[in-house]
């Protein structure tokens, strides 16, 4: 509802952006008595976590397709389910898909594990065993604001000792364990564990899959423990399925809202946060209307909030550096097929076709992919995590038929040919390679697409179209994240906060960032 | 966004327009590096020169002094950014001087600023600082490019500077006031002059291309036979800039890239440029710690000092009493001035000492023929400058 009268609009909270954590903050904010005003730049909500009709009658998940991060007791809280969320399915299995119509399922225990020396299927179940207690360890973490180091605030303090209990608990073996293995690559981690490289190729997949990394690179122990404490933390749900894809989960968020007394207005794209005497004060739409607010919490990427929507005049120099530094060129691309039937899979059970398919046959394989990537290139054998959401819902996708959604690595954002001149050789790349697995599949094809990095930046206005809004890496978690000097939600223009997923915890269909987010405005924020 | 036109990094020390001229003066071989040039430290004798600063006129070579040109739409707005100071009340053909900090509100350094046009600015300060200067253009439609080999110039200081200039044919420049910049011709070549110094007397600065440097030395040195004229090296003019109570980096303070102890950070507040510090002009660089700081009150605070006895307090300890068990500070330059006849320091010293008119001992350590004394010195927190004649202001300056 545009206002038209000469004063503006005022509220107590003006939250940017309509993704899952703009409106899981805002519906916290809400539920707290804040008056809140959501501003969504698209015509729908939802952000990179919606659903789109890419085909006539084939609807797909924009980005994330499967959701297995967001905390079991955050849906609760928010009673998504009585506003609307329902499952398609839960507690998907992984398969990892192998040359010669082999397949490896994944799941942790799974009776088929054909394939795997005696040997490795013990050291499978003791690995699996020991990085889930790391995992659990670490979980506390992912459900806090992230404490400062060299704080006074007793928060702080008490948060860091927290982080360093939990690790002292895991006893003096596995804490050396973890100390070990923590700044290791996950490479070297997956060769002195295993022998078989089918093993080896899907359990690195995780510890890159929407990273700037190989196997290879340093620190991708970490970002596997991370994206596995991440998982713990939430309650270790498993991969799920919301009924009509990620954006029927935004539109229940949205509706809890609504129903705690949040307004969201969609095509109002923010052109400008106002500030005024060194405190944001509200925000400018590109339609020209101002709208007032003492709190401004944006969850656009920490680029765009602070480079484009704030203006680097309003930062110090060292700050605005540190935010220009942010490493989020995005590396993985979405590939969408409508089907005619189903993805003929050679190998695949009807069960496994529900869930999660990797093809990542081994790490040598990851890293070729890769190295590609490095040099602006990308591979002819691409690493995929696939999900034929039409077969555990069939509303997506005409009576009979189907749609394939793949995350397609490594599609570097900054192209050296340029995406208008490589987008067709990568989209026929890309479908060549789920070819290999699924002969066949190029007849059944209704249509197909890709979505670069590229093209999520310009659709859902994240710079470098980074999934995670700017890379998990050691130097860029926890306090570090965005940035120091804005690692609680805060930012140090005053009013000014941050929600996305360019905070701690980071990326992936979560949620979390927006709900501390909001728990930092409940604290820190001005009343209007 | 920039083009960097130096070649100072291409070989040890570069040599100015003006070395041939000043290698013929140097009576004493006595050559420093600054800024990747050689200059003089010593022509004759530092005293000899100083009483010419003081006393006739000086040429000074300012050539290695770094300059950047700032121009485009944002010009303005990013200076304002930049530095403390609130730019927007710069004037065409004015000059400001400024200085600059880092997020934590420490002082990177301080310059002037010449505002050569609407929207065209030139930086003048005595190190490097491209990288500062571009990071802070993010977000800004400015170009800034480094000029110091494209402008030579020359420090014309001294009661009879003025009239040198005007011996010189420079019609009406007796009409610049302080921190005026005037265009004028001078031997046939037009020149740009400012009145700049940093001897805290009258004094003009005198812009020019390389290309004409030479005639134009040789045209003041002409002009100001009959007036004392004579080239000056960096001594003597540490002599008079003390006497200024002007700040000279590495000496009184440590540039904040730079230092690696944080505890010897500066704030301008703490260097006492406190009114340089704007913060009514809107956001810059560093704001919101000097807020802080100055809502916290100055916990130290750089002071001059009027020291008893005659000998130069260089690089004292400072203390409460005479006891000499609580340290109170440390003197960062110090020396006897000719012209006050007093013995005085720039220190920085901590609360409540900073006051003016409190009392503190300076620890002191002489050297008659090798053997050394220690000397505890009562020493007084005066205002500063230490010297400050009406002629540096007077417009039009007396004729002498």
């Amino acid at each position: 509802m545009p206002n038209h009268g000469a004063a503006p609009a005022q509220y107590d909270c003006v939250v940017i952006g309509a993704g899952h954590n703009g409106l899981i903050c805002a519906a916290s904010l809400a539920r707290k008595g804040r008056s809140v005003l959501v501003l969504e730049a698209a015509a729908q909500v939802g952000g990179a976590a919606s659903t789109r009709e890419f085909a006539p009658g084939f609807k797909v998940s924009a980005g994330a397709h499967l959701l297995h991060l967001m905390p079991a007791n955050l849906l609760r809280d928010l009673k998504l389910e009585s506003h609307g969320l329902d499952w398609a399915a839960q507690r998907l299995p992984t398969t990892a898909l192998l040359p010669d119509a082999a397949v490896l399922d994944l799941s942790p225990g799974a009776a088929n594990q054909a394939g795997l020396s005696a040997a490795d299927a013990s050291a499978y179940a003791a690995y699996g065993a020991r990085m889930r207690r790391f995992a659990a360890a670490l979980a506390p973490v992912f459900s806090r604001i992230p404490p400062r180091l060299r704080s006074a605030a007793w928060s702080d303090r008490l948060a860091l000792l927290r982080i360093g209990w939990q690790i002292r608990k895991l006893g003096r073996r596995e804490m050396r364990e973890l100390l070990r293995i923590g700044g290791m690559n996950v490479y070297d981690l997956l060769e002195e564990s295993f022998d078989s490289a089918a093993l080896k190729g899907a359990l690195g997949f995780d510890a890159v899959l929407g990273a700037n990394f190989g196997p290879r690179s340093p620190g991708t122990v970490l970002t596997l423990l991370y994206r596995l404490a991440a998982e713990s933390a939430a309650g270790d749900l498993g991969l799920s399925q919301p009924k009509g894809g990620m954006g029927a989960l935004c539109n229940a968020v949205a509706k809890a809202a609504v129903a705690a007394g949040a307004i969201i207005r969609t095509t109002a794209p923010v052109a400008k946060i106002l500030v005024e005497a060194d405190r944001a004060c509200g925000v400018l739409l590109e339609s020209g209307e101002r709208i007032m607010a003492p709190n401004v919490i944006s969850s656009a990427d920490p680029k765009t909030t602070f480079l484009t929507l704030l203006g680097a005049a309003h930062l110090d120099t060292g700050f605005a550096r540190r935010v220009n530094h942010i490493r989020c060129r995005g590396l993985a691309a979405k590939l969408h097929i409508a089907l005619n039937r189903a993805p003929p899979f050679r190998g695949v059970s009807a069960a496994a076709l529900r869930g999660r398919l990797l093809i990542a046959p081994s790490l040598e394989y990851i890293e070729h992919a890769y190295n590609h990537a490095k040099y602006g290139e990308f591979s002819a054998s691409p690493v995929m995590e696939i999900s034929v959401p039409s077969i555990n819902d069939p509303s997506l996708a005409p009576a009979g038929q189907h749609v394939l959604s793949a995350i397609v690595q490594y599609a570097p954002y900054a192209l050296k040919e340029s995406w208008e001149k490589g987008r067709q050789r990568f989209l026929d790349s890309a479908l060549d390679t789920v070819e290999r697995f699924a002969p066949g599949l190029r007849s059944c094809i209704v249509a197909a697409e890709v979505v670069t990095p590229a093209d999520l930046e310009q659709q859902f206005r994240s710079s470098g179209g980074h999934w995670h809004h700017g890379d998990l890496a050691f130097d860029q978690i926890l306090m570090l994240r965005p940035v120091p000097g804005a690692a609680q939600y805060r930012t140090p223009v005053q009013g000014l906060f941050l929600c996305g997923a360019g905070c701690h915890p980071g990326g992936g269909v979560m949620g979390v960032a927006g709900r501390n987010a909001a728990q930092q405005v409940l604290t820190a924020g001005l009343s209007s | 966004m920039t083009e960097t036109l130096t070649s100072h990094f291409k070989q040890p020390l570069l040599q100015t327009p003006f070395h041939q001229r000043a290698r013929a003066l140097s009576q004493v071989d006595s050559f420093i590096p600054w800024a990747g040039y050689t200059t003089v430290d010593v022509f004759t004798t530092a005293e000899q020169e100083y009483f010419a600063i003081r006393n006739a006129a000086t040429l000074y070579d300012l050539t290695p002094m770094v300059k950047y040109r700032v121009v485009g739409r944002d010009a303005l707005a990013y200076l304002n950014r930049l530095v403390t100071r609130d730019v927007a009340k710069l004037k065409p053909d004015r000059v400001a001087y400024c200085v600059w900090c880092n997020d934590e509100g420490h002082l990177i350094d301080d310059g002037t600023i010449f505002r050569l046009g609407d929207s065209e600015y030139r930086i003048c300060t005595a190190e490097r600082q491209i990288d500062w200067l571009l990071d802070s253009a993010l977000g800004f439609n400015v170009q800034i490019s480094e000029v110091t080999e494209q402008i030579a110039a020359l420090g014309l200081q001294g009661p009879t500077s003025c009239a040198v200039l005007k011996a010189a044919g420079l019609t009406d420049v007796e009409k610049l006031k302080p921190f005026e910049i005037g265009y004028f011709t001078l031997h046939k070549y037009r020149v740009t002059v400012s009145r700049t110094g940093f001897t805290g007397d009258l004094g003009y600065e005198v812009w020019m291309e390389p290309e004409q440097a030479v005639e134009i030395w040789d045209a003041l040195m002409a002009a100001g036979r009959s007036r004392g004229i004579r080239a000056v090296g960096s001594q003597a003019l540490n002599i008079a800039r003390i006497e200024a109570g002007f700040l000279a980096p590495n000496v009184d303070f440590v540039s904040a890239e730079h230092t690696i102890r944080l505890a010897t950070n500066r704030s301008p507040l703490e260097l006492g440029l406190g009114w340089l510090v704007d913060f009514n002009k809107g956001h810059f660089t560093g704001r919101r710690a000097l807020l802080t700081e100055q809502q916290r009150g100055a916990r130290r605070q750089l002071v001059g000092l009027d020291i008893a006895g005659n000998k130069p307090a260089h690089n004292a300890l400072l203390y409460g009493d005479n006891s000499g068990k609580r340290e109170i500070g440390s003197i960062s330059s110090a020396i006897w001035s000719p012209t006050c006849k007093r013995n005085i320091a720039l220190a920085m010293v901590n609360a409540p000492h900073f006051k003016i008119g409190s009392t503190v001992w300076a620890e002191i350590y002489l050297s008659r023929e090798l053997v050394w004394e220690r000397r505890m010195s009562r020493a007084q927190v005066v205002e500063r400058p230490f010297f400050a004649p009406q002629r540096r202001r007077a417009t039009p300056p007396a004729e002498f």
